[in-house]
């Protein structure tokens, strides 16, 4: 009971002093105080009312718990982490993006194939295309090459419709210059095309990325080798580990914070001159 | 038919490659066979043979139509004849799995709808929910939610939920997300020239907020409309894999991949992406009407 009351009294308090926290204008102690503030109670409020209501440990367990999990098996989730991420995401984030960002280039030139591929591109991307899973696994086995697979796919059409919707970012005017310049295609496309494409392409690179370790982490569900996070998750559910459960998805958190972390990065880097990226 | 010629063309390339795919992929199986049996095949059997397995790697698309004929339209016809509701009670049906899909996806949708505009309400009019809290919201899409449906699912088993609610969460959380994040976005699109003339016409907090941020922020709603009834569809799906896969789309996949059958995961996922096509051509229909309605060029 006692913890209760104090898990109520201390989201009082975080309440109250985060309202005087957002009061201070354009700081960085509101900028970062105010969400790590936030966080924090929650993790508190958390641990306070498992352990309070007595909530049995296969339905939540508290975030001590996790936090123990996590310190305990360092290796077996590093590697899970490599199987799933390093090998099933991003090589396939890898060769989705650089084929969908061809395939832009391809038929950008083509009225015809951008009115057809682009309503095509479009339903798709809205498409389950997770469900298509089951199908790597058969074709390509338990292997990481599946989950590669399906990322693939996955990621193929946002990235094309995004880059070809940046291929047309470039004013009439600009590329008039080009000509007046006598660039060739190639010219135009590498000096002003791609570089005016770039706030799209990182768009989609920011959805696809989100996409990756999801179909990643889902396609392990279908068969996988004994290893991996969808595999630890589905495995651990069954013999009700929720620590190690909740330690997994912690670790495909930070993973998936950090990878989208990189790209936005990496945005900031090569399209420093675009007004969102000045402000 | 500006359009129509080359989205046919691209649809026709599909269907041209799917059958390519499918002699490529199902050769394999007819040559083993044949070298089994120690005859030889030639080319035209061997595509004959690839279109018309029991147990393809990849199915060929008229295969996949027949089976979607026989798993709907015909218990359809059948039941008509016997008087009976077979199309949507009869467990083989697939409308039956799609429906018990559809009223998940949509129970979830509009929950999730409804939840992210309040949270979005919040956030525009508190501004400590709106230091603290929107970060999370950002934060969290990048999050693999779908990574942990199964754990609901199971958890939710163990308090006694089963069927429908757990799903139904899945859902809204993924739905939620998008509306949020559009909604905030919509709220705050109102100029500072618009909100000052409210103020000159001495209108209350609601009065601004039914006249002129609620309807300046439809464009937007719409806009993650779309994105979230997809979600929503996608997390269902994903939700019904586990838990011994009883009925549903995702549990026709599931059963499809235990037993080795393609033609019908293929049927099933031809059927969610027509569900699918369904429900944003329906979003985008109602996206239509009201911004007709409401003055907004359509």
């Amino acid at each position: 009971m006692t913890l209760i009351i104090a898990a109520l009294i201390l989201w009082a308090a975080a309440w109250w002093l985060n309202t005087r926290l957002a009061r201070l204008d354009g700081t960085a102690l509101k900028r970062y105080g105010c969400p790590i503030l936030f966080g924090v109670t929650l993790l508190a409020m958390w641990e306070l009312l498992v352990r309070g209501l007595e909530v049995s440990p296969v339905i939540l367990p508290p975030p001590s718990a996790v936090w123990v999990a996590l310190l305990e098996n360092p290796r077996m989730l590093w590697g899970d982490f490599v199987q799933t991420f390093v090998k099933g995401a991003l090589s396939g984030y890898v060769i989705g993006c650089s084929a969908a960002v061809l395939t832009a280039i391809l038929i950008d030139r083509s009225d015809f194939w951008k009115r057809g591929l682009l309503p095509v591109g479009n339903f798709v991307a809205a498409l389950p295309i997770i469900g298509m899973a089951p199908i790597f696994v058969m074709w390509f086995g338990f292997g990481w090459e599946s989950k590669a697979a399906i990322v693939v796919v996955m990621v193929f059409f946002p990235m094309l419709v995004n880059t070809v919707e940046g291929l047309r970012a470039a004013d009439r005017m600009q590329e008039d210059l080009m000509r007046t310049y006598a660039a060739s295609p190639a010219q135009t496309l590498t000096k002003l095309r791609l570089p005016s494409a770039a706030p799209f392409i990182f768009n989609g690179l920011k959805i696809s990325s989100t996409l990756a370790l999801i179909g990643a982490i889902v396609a392990e569900f279908f068969g996988s080798p004994t290893q991996g996070m969808g595999f630890r998750i589905s495995t651990e559910v069954g013999r009700l580990a929720l620590d190690l459960v909740w330690a997994v998805i912690a670790v495909a958190a930070v993973s998936g914070s950090a990878f989208y972390g990189v790209v936005t990065l990496a945005e900031r880097a090569a399209t420093f001159w675009h007004p969102s990226q000045r402000g | 038919m500006r359009f129509i010629l080359p989205i046919l063309t691209v649809i026709g390339l599909i269907i041209v490659l799917w059958y390519a795919g499918a002699v490529a992929l199902n050769a394999k199986w007819t040559l083993d066979q044949a070298s089994r049996a120690g005859t030889t095949v030639t080319f035209t059997e061997l595509v004959a043979d690839t279109m018309s397995q029991g147990r393809p790697r990849l199915p060929a698309p008229h295969q996949v139509g027949a089976e979607l004929w026989n798993t709907t339209i015909q218990p359809c016809l059948e039941g008509r004849r016997a008087g009976t509701l077979e199309c949507v009670t009869n467990r083989r049906s697939l409308f039956h799995h799609a429906w018990i899909t559809l009223s998940v996806t949509l129970a979830g949708f509009g929950i999730g709808t409804l939840l992210g505009t309040l949270l979005a309400v919040g956030i525009v009019y508190n501004r400590a929910m709106d230091a603290s809290v929107m970060p999370w919201v950002i934060a969290s899409q990048t999050i693999p939610i779908l990574a942990i449906a199964p754990m609901i699912i199971v958890v939710m088993n163990a308090v006694g939920l089963q069927g429908f609610i757990p799903k139904a969460i899945i859902a809204t959380y993924l739905s939620f997300f998008p509306v949020v994040v559009g909604m905030v976005k919509g709220l705050r699109s109102p100029e500072v020239m618009q909100l000052d003339q409210m103020r000159t016409w001495n209108a209350s907090a609601s009065q601004t907020f039914w006249r002129l941020r609620l309807p300046a922020s439809v464009p937007y709603l719409f806009t993650s409309l779309k994105v979230a009834v997809a979600a929503a569809l996608v997390g269902t799906i994903v939700g019904e894999m586990p838990t011994g896969a009883v009925a549903g789309l995702g549990a026709r996949l599931l059963a499809g991949s235990y037993y080795g059958q393609m033609v019908q995961i293929w049927s099933a996922l031809l059927m969610a992406a027509g569900l699918a096509g369904l429900l944003i051509f329906v979003v985008g229909a109602v996206d239509k009407a009201v911004s007709k309605r409401m003055g907004y060029r359509a």
